[in-house]
């Protein structure tokens, strides 16, 4: 299976074209759900089958490339439609396929009755097409390709209630937004793809990584080529600065939010530096510069969650402060541990927003969570499944969260990053606060609604999806235990992805060891403070809700700062896209576009408009002036040739 | 004689045309309802033929006496024609009988039209050039002057005929002087010579006179004055055979002779008379593009401009270029017989519904023709991911390898004029309201033909690399 | 004593000149298609010649192509002539110009 792995990438496409094609005259929903959906399941099994083929392999044999068809080949550059099936990929390919099969499950409960059902799908479809191009391709157009592609489809499924208002705008614009964001981004990535090819000659990740630790190149220019990767990850990532498109992504339906928004494509940016370890370990000074970006993500994302009152708001800046955890940990150096809070973070974040989703659909689209509560009784898979989710998402063990935000944090100390340790620690108790704040508002204490609402718990098809996810949140993390406790056996996750970064490991500074002491004392400040944190939060919105108000009211200042997300938005308004349209309005628009270049390009368009009128006369219609045209011109290349000799 | 009657099994899709024609002249003559019979054998020959030279591409061999070449890229151009007039047939469907006449002899002289194309692009001889041309070029003043009731079809054949007519007499000469000067017809033989006979005057004017000929046959600047007027007059599907087979067949037959005399040789004789004959047909055929208000005429400008971008890779001389043409050629065809086809279908009775105006507000009555017509424009414009790209992507990455980049930049700048009027169709369609009301004919056929178009732009622009590798396996 | 080669050739030239000439200055159609016949045999001429100069029976194989060709055409040329001169009842070309710019 492993040497049909594009079957992953065909079997979606095949079903967005079916049901792009075909879905306005199927009216039947059961149909197009099943041919959206399956399609992914079978996606997902080959990917299994492709695991655990590659899983008997030696360890140094897990490398399979199939190549499909060149693509373009002009010069020396070689780009093949050839995909990589390795560790790394595999790891994507599985959470992928697997989370987006139940949340494809999911959306045939949560869509049910829209009049653009089969339009759904079809995007749904398309962007796992685009996902498994990005995560499978073995070369950077390839992966630019599928980059390009999730950016289309999340615009697409954001903007999907193009007729609905969303906050001050139109969900359309908030499609606009996270677009335009997005295009900063690739247009670091595109620099970076160009430096790439420009210092190692090829664009292919094997030749490429190959060579960088082959060939002399200096530290500057891997340190611009990084920088330029990472400016792309921020961008798809959502990090600092480029993350004030992700709350808005909210607009879209919320299975978008769960798959999209959450729990596959905004880590593309993580895979992506992922993926060029060694591009990255060879520019010391980026490293740090991701960690710190990472970090100071997390905590600002975490801060403005603590208030929030719109519960696609709150998860939306926890997935920031999460991704901001990803990258300290590949700031840290811990790749492998990066990418495992991605597989975790998906199950539970994925698991919290599908949760939102039931809860969103049995209040009649209401989401702000002041005028929920009590709904424990009303949803009980849904409250036990979402409490499952904030117990992991707060790092309290055994579940999966604990172990993948516990690996980055030990791996941010012991690289000599204790600064950041403290940042982090103190993010994760924010988080327990905020998770818990949104679960006790929600569910617990009394109904804040009104009579008009008539919650009920979803339907089995939307039910079982967050049940398999509630499961995958609790066990997730087993697979990853650290060496201090499974003992011989080690991190198996780490043991598995290890030989993708050997080369970057290389190439880094180890530093000392520590103790096992060392470890478990720190994994004992962090558990114990997201503990107290919980309880915390319990405490005060179910006995004591004045304190929430006191607070509010004495910090006023700092609670309206969170409140309006530090005012980034208003900043980058008034800083950056107020002069750019006032600038544009005045200028460029007026003087420099209507003026100059409209000016020349209308004129040259009417010069080349008026030739071409005149020119056309030329044509007289008559046989004989054409033979004359052709005689002259036969004449003319029988002089040349003559006068030539 | 017994190896001769080994070469039969090589040129199956020769015998497969060549059979079709006698069948179907039997058939006319005797069968009452001959126009559906010979509707689905000319479905049949054109499928059969193409398959099986796409089947039989390793197969390359020399035959009769080097006379005929087969495999290869001969085969690839005789998939190009094939399926060109396979799609061709299907639109005719319906479109001949809308057109107001039905003549049993179309599928006939369409099927040998074909043959003469396959016959240039197999050619290891300058008779047989010379007789497939002739074979395809009478076919087809017979076939634009199809009704012969129509005054516009009655001026078109005669303009076609004459000046066709005209520019074989210079071939013939040209021949001639070839001939004469290098005492052979066979084009390999010519190629050994071809070095000592860089001196004789009358050898260079007979290769200048016969290169001419096909300058004329391939619609390029400044022989391409009758190109307009043929196509508009025309019936609208005949003329999309015209710009595709006809052209790629005399392009083949100008890279079996030039090719093989060049041999590879950058910058060669005939270069600058190339880089003349390119440089103007497309900076010409884009200006005068965008001043047409007949959708045929701007069609058929657009041909003389796309002529100007193959003959590109012509100046080139490179092995680049060459299989950048026959990729070129390849995806030209498809997305210009997508887009005639569209023509086709919009076309009402009496030649109305021409005017391009009448494309206003199609994307709401009829998205479907709306977005296959954009895929088509899109292609022909050049912008990726489709097939029109990559040709031109090709071509002018042949050119500045053999140092012609100010020929590239030409290119491109005639590129960009050309979106203009490629893209004011799309934006007339999505845009703006309908003027009148205009009312696509059902054909089913038709809409299969031009879905098959839009089918094979979208996988050449999507496997460029494979088609470019097999092209180039076979130079 | 044979008549040199370039005679024959001169000749030919110059009937091949004359049919240009007659392609471009005759009003009609039937004798501008004369002319092109003209052109066709002067080089059928050449053919001619240069295969009885060279000893080579190629070229007057291939006059005979030709003159099949011409034949084909003829047929075709003049049908489109008549089918045009029942539509519009004349044959000068300079009145057949619907078709421009």
């Amino acid at each position: 299976m492993t040497q049909h792995i594009y079957l992953t990438i065909l079997l979606p496409l095949l079903g967005f074209l079916v049901n792009g094609i075909f879905g306005p005259k199927i009216k039947n929903e059961k149909l197009i759900g099943i041919i959206g959906s399956g399609s992914i399941g079978l996606s997902f099994i080959i990917s299994v089958i492709s695991f655990f083929e590659t899983l008997n392999l030696p360890v140094d044999k897990r490398q399979t490339i199939v190549t499909l068809f060149p693509w373009i080949n002009v010069g020396n550059l070689n780009i093949n439609f050839s995909y990589q099936v390795d560790q790394l990929s595999l790891v994507m390919a599985l959470l992928v396929t697997g989370v987006g099969f139940i949340i494809h499950v999911y959306s045939i409960g949560y869509m049910h009755g829209d009049k653009a059902f089969w339009r759904f799908f079809s995007y749904l479809n398309l962007f796992i097409f685009a996902m498994m191009n990005l995560i499978l391709a073995d070369n950077f157009v390839l992966l630019f390709l599928g980059w390009e592609g999730v950016g289309l489809c999340s615009y697409l499924l954001i903007g999907f209630w193009y007729d609905r208002k969303f906050e001050k705008s139109t969900t359309a614009d908030a499609g606009k937004k996270a677009f335009i964001v997005n295009r900063i981004g690739d247009f670091g990535f595109l620099v970076g793809m160009f430096l790439i090819f420009m210092t190692f000659g090829s664009l292919n990740f094997n030749d490429v990584f190959n060579r960088a630790s082959i060939f002399n190149v200096s530290e500057g220019v891997f340190s611009l080529i990084a920088i330029s990767l990472f400016i792309g990850a921020t961008g798809k990532s959502a990090q600092i600065p480029l993350f004030v498109w992700l709350p808005d992504a909210m607009a879209g339906p919320t299975p978008v939010s769960a798959l999209i928004h959450a729990a596959t494509m905004v880590t593309a940016g993580v895979y992506m530096v992922a993926r060029c370890s060694v591009l990255f370990a060879s520019a010391p000074a980026v490293l740090i510069v991701v960690a710190v970006i990472g970090i100071l993500t997390a905590i600002v994302a975490a801060s403005i969650g603590l208030v929030q009152n719109d519960i696609k708001k709150v998860l939306a800046y926890s997935t920031i402060s999460q991704l901001g955890y990803m990258f300290l940990g590949l700031g840290a150096g811990a790749f492998g541990a990066g990418i495992f809070h991605v597989m975790t973070h998906a199950f539970f974040k994925a698991l919290l927003f599908l949760g939102a989703g039931s809860v969103i659909h049995a209040m009649h689209e209401e989401q702000d969570i002041q005028r929920y509560g009590g709904l424990k009784k009303f949803m009980p898979v849904t409250s036990k499944t979402f409490i499952i989710a904030a117990l992991a998402i707060s790092g309290i063990p055994p579940l999966s969260g604990f172990f993948s935000k516990d690996e980055i944090l030990w791996y941010t100390y012991a690289n000599g990053l204790w600064f950041l340790w403290v940042i982090g620690v103190i993010t994760a108790m924010l988080t327990a606060f905020y998770m818990f704040r949104l679960y006790t508002l929600t569910f617990e204490g009394k109904s804040r609604f009104g009579s008009d609402k008539h919650p009920h718990e979803s339907p089995k098809v939307m039910t079982i999806p967050l049940i398999i996810l509630a499961v995958l949140s609790v066990i997730g993390g087993l697979i990853g235990i650290p060496e201090i406790f499974s003992g011989e056996h080690g991190n198996r996750f780490h043991n598995w992805l290890s030989p993708i970064f050997k080369q970057a490991e290389r190439k880094m500074i180890i530093f000392g060891t520590h103790s096992h002491f060392e470890e478990i004392a720190l994994m004992t400040i962090s558990v114990v403070g997201a503990a107290a944190a919980i309880w915390f939060a319990r405490h005060i919105y179910l006995n004591r809700p004045s304190i929430a108000e006191n607070l509010s009211r004495k910090f006023r200042l700092t609670y309206n700062l969170l409140l309006n997300k530090y005012f980034v938005d208003e900043a980058y308004d008034y800083t950056i896209v107020n002069p750019i349209v006032k600038g544009s309005t005045s200028f460029l628009w007026k003087i420099a576009d209507n003026k100059i270049i409209d000016g020349t390009v209308n004129g040259l368009a009417k010069v080349v408009a008026i030739i071409s009128v005149y020119s056309r006369k030329l044509q007289t219609g008559l046989a004989q002036f054409y033979a004359i045209i052709m005689v002259l011109g036969i004449t003319l290349a029988l002089f040349w040739i003559i006068l030539s000799r | 004689m017994l190896n001769s009657l080994q070469d039969l099994y090589h040129i199956i899709p020769l015998l497969i045309v060549s059979g079709g024609i006698l069948v179907s002249i039997i058939v006319e003559m005797y069968s009452k309802d001959s126009e559906k019979i010979l509707f689905a054998l000319s479905i049949l020959v054109f499928g059969a033929a193409g398959l099986f030279s796409l089947y039989s591409v390793n197969n390359v061999s020399i035959l009769f006496n080097g006379m005929l070449a087969t495999g290869g890229n001969v085969n690839v151009f005789s998939f190009i024609f094939n399926i060109g007039a396979f799609i061709v047939t299907l639109l005719s469907a319906d479109y001949i009988r809308k057109y107001g006449t039905y003549y049993g002899e179309y599928y006939i002289i369409l099927q040998s039209s074909v043959l003469g194309m396959m016959l240039m692009a197999g050619a290891k001889d300058l008779f047989i050039i010379f007789i497939g041309l002739e074979l395809m070029s009478i076919s087809f003043y017979v076939l634009a002057g199809l009704n012969r009731k129509r005054y516009n079809a009655n001026e078109a054949s005669l303009k076609y005929f004459l000046l066709g007519a005209f520019a074989t007499g210079f071939i013939v000469y040209g021949i001639g002087l070839i001939y004469g000067t290098a005492q052979t017809t066979s084009i390999d033989i010519l190629t050994v010579r071809f070095p000592q006979l860089t001196g004789n005057l009358l050898f260079l004017a007979g290769v200048l006179l016969f290169l001419v000929g096909f300058t004329f046959k391939i619609a390029a600047f400044p022989f391409h004055m009758w190109v307009p007027d043929v196509y508009q007059g025309s019936p609208t599907v005949v003329a999309g055979l015209f710009s595709t087979g006809g052209k790629a067949a005399a392009f083949s037959a100008i890279l079996v002779t030039l090719a093989a005399l060049f041999n590879g040789n950058v910058g060669s004789l005939f270069t600058p008379y190339l880089i003349f004959v390119s440089a103007l047909s497309m900076i010409y055929g884009s200006i005068v593009a965008i001043s047409q208000d007949d959708i045929k005429r701007m069609l058929a400008y657009s041909s003389i401009s796309h002529a100007g971008y193959l003959a590109i890779g012509l100046a080139a001389g490179n092995s680049e270029g060459t299989a950048g043409i026959i990729f070129y050629l390849a995806a030209y065809s498809f997305m210009n017989l997508g887009a005639f086809g569209i023509v086709a279908l919009i076309e009402g009775e009496n030649e109305t519904n021409l005017s391009i105006a009448s494309y206003a507000g199609l994307a709401k009555r009829n998205p479907a023709l709306a977005a296959l017509l954009s895929i088509f424009m899109f292609s022909l414009s050049g912008i990726p991911p489709f097939a029109g790209f990559f040709g031109k992507y090709y071509v002018f990455f042949a050119a500045i390898k053999s140092g012609l980049t100010w020929l590239a930049l030409i290119g491109i700048l005639s590129s960009v004029i050309s979106v203009y009027f490629y893209l004011r169709i799309v934006v007339l369609m999505y845009f703006k309201d309908q003027g009148e009301e205009v009312i696509p004919s059902k054909s089913a056929m038709g809409m299969v033909g031009v879905v098959l178009s839009a089918i094979l732009v979208v996988l050449l622009g999507v496997f460029p690399g494979s088609i470019i590798n097999l092209i180039s396996s076979f130079l | 004593m044979t008549i040199p080669i370039e005679y024959y050739l001169a000749l030919s030239a110059f009937m091949f000149l004359v049919g240009v000439t007659g392609v471009l200055i005759r009003r009609n159609a039937i004798v501008v298609f004369m002319s092109i016949e003209l052109m066709l045999n002067s080089a059928n001429l050449t053919l001619v010649a240069f295969s009885s100069y060279l000893g080579n029976s190629v070229g007057q194989i291939f006059v005979f192509f030709v003159m099949t060709v011409a034949a084909a055409e003829a047929a075709v040329g003049l049908a489109i002539i008549i089918a045009l001169f029942r539509n519009k009842l004349t044959l000068n070309i300079d009145e057949i110009n619907i078709l421009k710019w």
